[in-house]
């Protein structure tokens, strides 16, 4: 075992925006952390700053924006954009929340990895995270 | 073979859970032995203390509730138009969404409302907007809701002086503004103020509005947003009344007369597709809040134990696939309102949980209203499941609940020191965790998400916030700053801060501000400076 693979998955769920719809966010979090990773949980209310900055304070493999606002064309590209601007590129960003389909393209294009709209179960999102920060660990970032 | 006569038939059951939504046991079956021997005295009449069947004798046939549909989006022009759209449909009150901005206290041009104009709801930042928002509708001849807390005091202001321009004087102003604080810490999460201050200008508010609003609803104490944040039946009706028993004891704190004030309370309760627990679950609200009201508080007068509540159904409910299948949950869950005796009901729109609803789509939901009113039969008597034994076990199991969970917060200390010690956040989020692992494990279904999936749906049409408004609302903004007379907006600010300082009732102040289109943030802001701001330490 490499002491890359041994480290354990680090996450920020982050609440962007104004909105205090968190009972998501906080049962992805929570589902996170049972499956052994390390979360950070931000908290309600977080601007785009705010997240970038835990990301790269907490050296995370992923980060997860729950959005509920409709503001997410707004708040995703703003945290994608500071994140490239400090040089990371490497973690793995998704969203979750009420997400027009049509704006799912537009989303990934800006480089997240997945969006989860309502319904997806948290063993699908578990999965995703996990083997999307296993293979940065494997690149030994 | 035939059974021998006498003999018992066999007992089958299938293999599921039979347990509600909020995980209570339910038994096969329910007998006379199930209930109260004093049964007759728990429930009493309709319309009789302890109004365990109905605030009303007649209930709807004497008066049928009100419908009242949830609108707000992009600017105040277009929720004018919804507004206008809905009365000509039939609605008999209008109810008031605000976005997030507005919400919070910041106004459209701050930056951190950037993206968030206009989209969960109508931006309002001054009385110029207001004024637009109620345009060509008379406040004499409807009744408003608005669902603001934080910055509620503001927005009443806003529609006094909005009232005060058509000619209705305060007193004359029918409506329910939310201003319930506590669950916003405890569930919604839109704060601007630390506890203690937020809970004096809520007292300032009850105590303005009992010498000046006597038709008015100055607080309407929520377990909707409770139930949102994926609380159980008996957590939503345990916290909503103990915030509303803190309320009470803070307003006779100040001096006023219980039966003065009292009447004023309303609830709104959560709609949730567990039929029957909900109805147990309004049947048991309005019998512990008249038992509390007269032997803890000392009411006297009946109005002041009446407990009538607003109900939404459930959003949390609501599934992204299939959509159309939501317009039978929300048909149920209203079903379980009407039937639980509500005074006024909002019904979800199918497409909510992809977007703010189409008019077609709150259409259908108001027709859902329309149909159970005049089609389904259920309004020709009062409390149809009264004396079920099951709805009457089930009332009284929701009523010992939420009693345990009072003794519980009484222990912390009251419900401000439990939300300080994020005890219901703690709780919240347990049982929301607990509800979807039952998913994840299929032990419970959800048709269209965890079985009966249909892949390859067609995508359904949403409403679109077109993003040009929020530039057309910040001008707006930018036009009543400019012309406004900006020394008289100083000296309002200035006034208010100095109230604030003391312990005077903060309405006036807040009005005078109002009048010479101080904005809300500005409001906010001059608040802040004297009471400081939250900051929530999350549990999960």
């Amino acid at each position: 075992m490499t002491t890359a693979t041994a480290r354990k998955i680090r996450v920020v769920v982050a609440k962007p925006g104004l909105d205090g719809h968190d009972r998501g966010a906080k049962i992805i979090a929570r589902a996170l952390r049972d499956a052994g990773m390390e979360v950070i949980y931000t908290g309600l209310h977080q601007t785009p700053e705010q997240i970038a900055e835990t990301v790269i304070q907490e050296d995370a493999d992923a980060v997860g924006l729950s959005i509920l606002s409709g503001a997410h064309m707004t708040l995703v590209p703003k945290v994608v954009a500071l994140l490239a601007a400090q040089g990371v590129d490497d973690v793995l960003v998704t969203v979750g929340g009420t997400i027009p389909a049509d704006d799912i393209p537009e989303l990934k294009k800006l480089g997240v990895a997945a969006v989860f709209t309502p319904g997806a179960g948290t063993d699908e999102i578990v999965d995703f995270i996990r083997a999307g920060a296993t293979e940065r660990h494997e690149r030994g970032e | 073979m035939a059974a021998e006569p006498g003999s018992k038939p066999e007992f089958k059951q299938r293999e599921a859970e039979f347990t509600t939504i909020s995980g209570q046991e339910i038994e096969p079956l329910y007998g006379p032995e199930d209930v109260d021997p004093e049964l007759e005295q728990r429930v009493g009449e309709p319309g009789e203390y302890p109004f365990t069947r109905g605030p009303y004798p007649s209930m709807y046939r004497g008066r049928l509730w009100t419908m009242r549909q949830f609108a707000g989006f992009g600017t105040v022009e277009e929720t004018n138009e919804r507004f206008h759209y809905l009365l000509d449909h039939g609605q008999t009150g209008l109810s008031t969404a605000f976005d997030m901005p507005t919400l919070m206290g910041y106004d459209s041009d701050h930056e951190r409302s950037l993206g968030e104009v206009g989209r969960e709801g109508v931006a309002v930042d001054t009385l110029d907007d207001m004024e637009q928002l109620f345009a060509g509708i008379p406040l004499g001849g409807v009744t408003t809701s608005m669902t603001i807390n934080a910055p509620a005091a503001i927005l009443l202001a806003y529609y006094v002086l909005v009232g005060e321009s058509q000619g209705v004087p305060p007193e004359k102003l029918g409506g329910t503004i939310q201003t319930d604080i506590l669950k916003e810490y405890i569930a919604q999460k839109e704060w601007c103020f630390p506890i203690e201050p937020a809970m004096r200008l809520v007292t300032d508010m009850i105590e303005w509005c009992t010498q000046n609003m006597p038709r008015w609803h100055p607080v309407s104490i929520s377990g909707y947003h409770i139930r949102e944040a994926g609380s159980t039946a008996q957590q939503e009706l345990a916290f909503t009344l103990k915030d509303g028993f803190t309320y009470v004891e803070r307003a006779l704190e100040r001096g006023l007369d219980v039966d003065d004030f009292a009447p004023r309370l309303s609830f709104f309760f959560n709609a949730h597709v567990d039929f029957f627990e909900e109805i147990a679950k309004y049947r048991a609200a309005r019998r512990i809040w008249a038992r509390e009201l007269r032997d803890t508080y000392g009411a006297k007068r009946e109005e002041s134990m009446r407990l009538r509540f607003h109900t939404q159904t459930a959003g949390v409910s609501l599934t992204a696939q299939q959509p159309l299948n939501n317009i039978v949950r929300t048909s149920l869950e209203a079903m379980a309102a009407v039937l639980g005796g509500t005074q006024s009901l909002h019904t979800n729109s199918y497409d909510e949980a992809l977007a703010l609803p189409t008019e077609e789509a709150v259409r259908v939901a108001l027709r859902t209203q329309q149909i159970i009113a005049a089609e389904s039969g259920v309004t020709a008597t009062a409390d149809p499941l009264g004396g079920s034994w099951f709805v009457e076990k089930l009332t009284d199991e929701m009523e010992a609940a939420a009693y345990g969970y009072f003794a519980r917060i009484d222990e912390l200390g009251g419900m401000v020191e439990a939300i300080r010690r994020n005890f219901p956040q703690r709780e919240i989020a347990d049982a929301s965790f607990t509800y979807q692992q039952e998913l994840n494990e299929r032990k419970r279904i959800v048709v269209g998400v965890n079985d009966f999936v249909q892949e390859d749906e067609e995508p359904t049409p949403i409403l679109k916030i077109d993003p040009s408004l929020e530039r057309k609302q910040t001008d707006r903004l930018a036009a009543t700053r400019a012309r406004r007379d900006g020394a008289a907006v100083e000296s309002a600010l200035a006034e208010l801060k100095r109230v604030a300082a003391t312990d005077g009732n903060l309405m006036e102040p807040i009005i005078a501000a109002a009048r010479v289109r101080a904005t809300e943030g500005e409001m906010i802001s001059a608040m802040q400076e004297i009471f400081g701001t939250y900051t929530e330490s999350p549990v999960f």
